[in-house]
Formats: structure tokens, C-alpha cells, sequence
């Protein structure tokens, strides 16, 4: 499924869900409305596992000349 | 052995007889720094000197790099080493291992509680002056040794914990003479930046002098002016330095500053399956409010049929015409009785019920009734008419009529 939500950042996807299930127990929308709702909430939380799931951690090194590169040091990154 | 040794050997004889002296072979010798020299290969050579003798002396580049400052010349010195004998000059030398000033380690911590004192009496170290972190950081940048521990200690968290992050690092010294200006020089690059979210300090664990370069007082005003927040996690739970005191969040460890920078996950995603379950629930609900209210309508709706109403209006009808009907019935017989008993009366009155007495009616030669003797002259023919039938009758020809009276 492709969605709208490929362009959030973590936090705005995030902020989004909570957004929503907060609308939802207001309770004032439409079924239909709140069908909507729902239906974006999961996305949302789906968006947003994924983007953990799929998420490795980047580290970059600063060089002298203020350029930077893809740390490689002597380590072990599994550890 | 011969009468003759060679210089060598002699100076190779000194030499074990010196290192096999126990006192020589760890001692402490307080004096005053004199002409002192780093070298380019980073070792550093001096003499220790009092007011009556002088002793050479030789600091390895791997010793130099842990001193938290370069003595000068006149420093009062406490130098720890052993001594040895250095054959090409043939001259004993103390090989330094550790330099304290004078005051030895009691002094470090002096100077540790003057830096923390005057700066702390600045408020540099008040709590209105700390910057919260971000929520969630988009780029860390780290100041720390890029081979220690502390970096694969930091490295390590975050992955477990956030790895949606990135991480900057910035190689620098964590210790030694020139550890504090590393440190302040890598601090200056990042906090003219915008893209650095949070600045973390970190240094694995170790002495007062390990950690020293965290104790300068140009890092600690560094950090105080930084507009990025910066998180201290240098050394042991039990290490505090003036960088801790200064720094926005102090963490006691490079793990724990790891932690204290970013959300864990495995919560996040708890928080994310309360809300799938928040949400369905809500949502059911709806689902199911707006159900009776469809079955609410629906009975309603029911009720308002149009074959509904057309059979109650049947029934109606149906109603009206047997209460019609009913009516009718009792009033054919309500006009019977009164029929019959008008019957009865007129027959009461009819004359021939009279005449059933005895009585007689006259009739002219007409038809008409006789009703008086007016009515009648002699011979005149008349009729009677009598219970069961009529006669012809004659009045008598002489018979004057007089008025009866009565």
C-alpha cells in the first residue's frame, strides 16, 4: 500500500496518530468520518513501525575540513 | 670476569644493578621543573632540580599524553618514575610515569573545587540556564575519542534503543595537556551549526586525571554558551566534572547519556499498539451506536408503513360498518314496535270498531255522512252502514224531522 505517509518524518507520523485517536474519542466526527480516521491511524502506526523496523542506525565522522564521511572506525557495530 | 670491563659493559652492569633497587625502581621525587622540552615525537624531557642538585629526566609520549597540563619551567613538581641508567650519556635519569604539582593529588582536587566554586558563585551551573532536549533527535553529534569504549558504549544504546537517528562524530583527544583544547575546538565547530540537534561530551570512566580535560574552564564556559544543548556523560556513575555541572543534562555514564538523548522503541511501539486499540475500540463503538440508532429508525419506520396504515384503516372501515350495520337494525325495530303500537291505536279508533258496538253510520245518497236531521227529508234514501255491511233505508214520508235534542 502506498500511502501519504512516506514523506512524515517519525515524529509528525507520530504526532498524527496522536492526533487522531484523540479526534476519535471526542467522538464528533461521522462513521464515515471516523472510518477514514481510523483506517489513517493504522497506516500511521504501520508507517511508523516500519520506520523503526527498517531503521539502522547512521553514524558520519566529521573530518578537519569540516567534510564528513561514513564512520568506519574499529568497531564493532553489532556489539 | 676480566680486570677490564668495556664502557658498555660497565654501563650495561649500572644499569641492572639500578633497576634491581627496589626504591629506585618506584620512587617519588618532588622538585622544580627546568628546562623543559616537548619533543616532536611527543616525548617530554626536563630536569628536576632543587637548590643543590639536579636530576635529568624523560617522560614517554604514552605517559605525556595522559598529563592534564605540560609543566613549566619553575613548576613545583611531585614526579613519580623509576630511575635508570641511559648508557650513550652515561647518565642516570628519572624516567617519569606521573607529574603532579607539588601539592600532589590533594592539589588536583583544590583546583577541581576552585574551578567549581568560582563558576558555579558565575551561575554557570544554575538550573535556569539548562536548555531542555529535544523530544526525539534528529542528529547527535559526540565529542569522544573515536576508539574508545565510550563511543561503542554510546553507539551500542542508541541502536538498541533509537536508531532512527544519526550521529556525528567528532574525534577529539579525551585526555591529556591537549585534550581541553580538542575538546573546545570540536565544541566551536558544532555549535555554529543548525543541522546538530544535541551535543554529547563522553569519556569512559577513570582518575581525577583521566577525566581532567573535563574540568577546563574555557570547555565548561564553551558549554555554557553553546545554543545546542550538550549532554555530559563522562566517566563513572561516582566521576562528576565541571563539564557535568555545566552541561544541560548531566548522564553518568556514556550509556546512560545515550539513553537520556533518545525515546526507547520498544515503548514507542507500545504507545503505537494502546493507540490501534484505542482507536478500534472507539471506532467499534461508533460502529455500534450507529447500528441501534439504524434499528431504532428502522422500527420507526415500521410503524409508519403504508401497509400498516392501510390495514389499520381497514379495520376501521370494517369497524364502522358493523357498528352501521348495528344501528340499522335497531332502529328497523325500533319503527316495528312503534308500528305495531300505532296499529293497535288506530285501530282503536277506527270506526268500524264502533260500529262492532252496535253503532250504525248514515250515509247520504252521496256517500256523505249524516249528521244531523237537517240532513234529511221524508222519503229521502240513505244508506246504513253497520258492523258487517250496509242496507238501504228509506226516511218515512210523513215524519217531520224535529230536532232531536240532547
Amino acid at each position: 500500500m502506498t500511502t501519504k505517509s512516506e514523506n512524515l518524518t517519525f515524529e509528525q507520523a507520530l504526532a498524527a496518530l496522536q492526533e487522531i485517536v484523540a479526534e476519535l474519542e471526542e467522538g464528533e466526527a461521522s462513521l464515515e468520518q471516523s472510518l477514514a480516521q481510523y483506517e489513517r491511524g493504522i497506516e500511521l502506526a504501520r508507517y511508523c513501525n516500519d520506520l523503526l523496523d527498517e531503521a539502522e542506525l547512521r553514524v558520519r565522522e566529521l573530518l578537519p575540513d569540516n567534510t564528513e564521511i561514513d564512520f568506519s572506525g574499529p568497531l564493532d557495530s553489532r556489539s | 670476569m676480566n680486570d677490564h670491563l668495556s664502557v658498555s659493559e660497565l654501563a650495561e652492569y649500572i644499569k641492572a644493578l639500578v633497576r634491581q633497587d627496589d626504591v629506585l625502581a618506584g620512587i617519588s621525587v618532588t622538585g622544580e621543573i627546568s628546562n623543559p622540552l616537548l619533543a616532536k615525537s611527543g616525548h617530554f624531557y626536563f630536569a628536576l632540580k632543587d637548590a643543590k642538585a639536579t636530576i635529568s629526566c624523560v617522560m614517554w609520549r604514552f605517559a605525556v599524553q595522559k598529563l592534564i597540563e605540560i609543566p613549566r619551567e619553575g613548576d613545583q613538581v611531585i614526579v613519580h618514575g623509576q630511575i635508570d641508567f641511559y648508557a650513550p650519556r652515561g647518565q642516570l635519569q628519572l624516567v617519569a610515569t606521573v607529574i603532579r604539582p607539588a601539592g600532589g593529588i590533594g592539589e588536583i582536587y583544590r583546583r577541581f573545587e576552585e574551578t567549581k566554586a568560582r563558576l558555579e558563585a558565575e551561575g554557570l551551573f544554575a538550573p535556569e540556564r539548562k536548555r531542555p532536549l529535544p523530544p526525539v533527535p534528529r542528529r547527535i553529534a559526540i565529542i569522544t575519542s573515536a576508539t574508545g569504549a565510550a563511543l561503542r558504549d554510546f553507539l551500542r544504546v542508541l541502536r538498541q534503543r533509537w536508531p532512527l537517528t544519526e550521529v556525528l562524530l567528532v574525534p577529539s583527544l579525551v585526555q591529556g595537556a591537549e585534550a581541553p583544547a580538542m575538546l573546545q575546538a570540536a565544541l566551536y565547530r558544532l555549535i555554529g551549526r543548525d543541522d546538530i540537534d544535541v551535543i554529547v561530551l563522553a569519556r569512559g570512566g577513570g582518575s581525577i586525571e583521566d577525566l581532567w580535560a573535563f574540568n577546563d574552564e574555557g570547555l565548561a564556559r564553551l558549554i555554557a554558551a553553546s545554543p545546542i544543548p550538550v549532554v555530559s556523560g563522562v566517566g563513572h556513575e561516582t566521576d562528576f566534572t565541571i563539564a557535568d555541572f555545566v552541561a544541560d543534562v548531566r548522564a553518568p555514564t556514556p550509556t546512560a547519556a545515550a539513553a537520556a538523548i533518545v525515546p526507547d522503541a520498544a515503548t514507542l511501539r507500545q504507545g503505537i499498539d494502546a493507540s490501534i486499540e484505542h482507536m478500534s475500540a472507539r471506532v467499534l463503538q461508533h460502529i455500534r451506536r450507529h447500528r441501534l440508532q439504524t434499528e431504532h429508525a428502522r422500527q420507526r419506520l415500521q410503524t409508519q408503513s403504508p401497509t400498516l396504515r392501510l390495514r389499520q384503516q381497514r379495520q376501521r372501515v370494517t369497524e364502522l360498518q358493523q357498528r352501521l350495520q348495528r344501528a340499522q337494525q335497531q332502529h328497523r325495530q325500533h319503527r316495528r314496535l312503534l308500528l305495531d303500537a300505532l296499529g293497535q291505536q288506530l285501530q282503536a279508533l277506527s270506526p268500524h270498531a264502533v260500529l262492532a258496538r252496535g253503532y250504525a253510520i248514515v250515509l247520504g245518497a252521496e256517500g256523505h255522512l249524516i249528521r244531523s236531521t237537517a240532513q234529511v227529508s221524508p222519503a229521502m234514501p240513505l244508506t246504513v252502514e253497520v258492523a258487517d255491511g250496509r242496507f238501504p233505508v228509506t226516511v218515512t214520508p210523513n215524519s217531520p224531522s224535529p230536532p232531536t235534542s240532547s
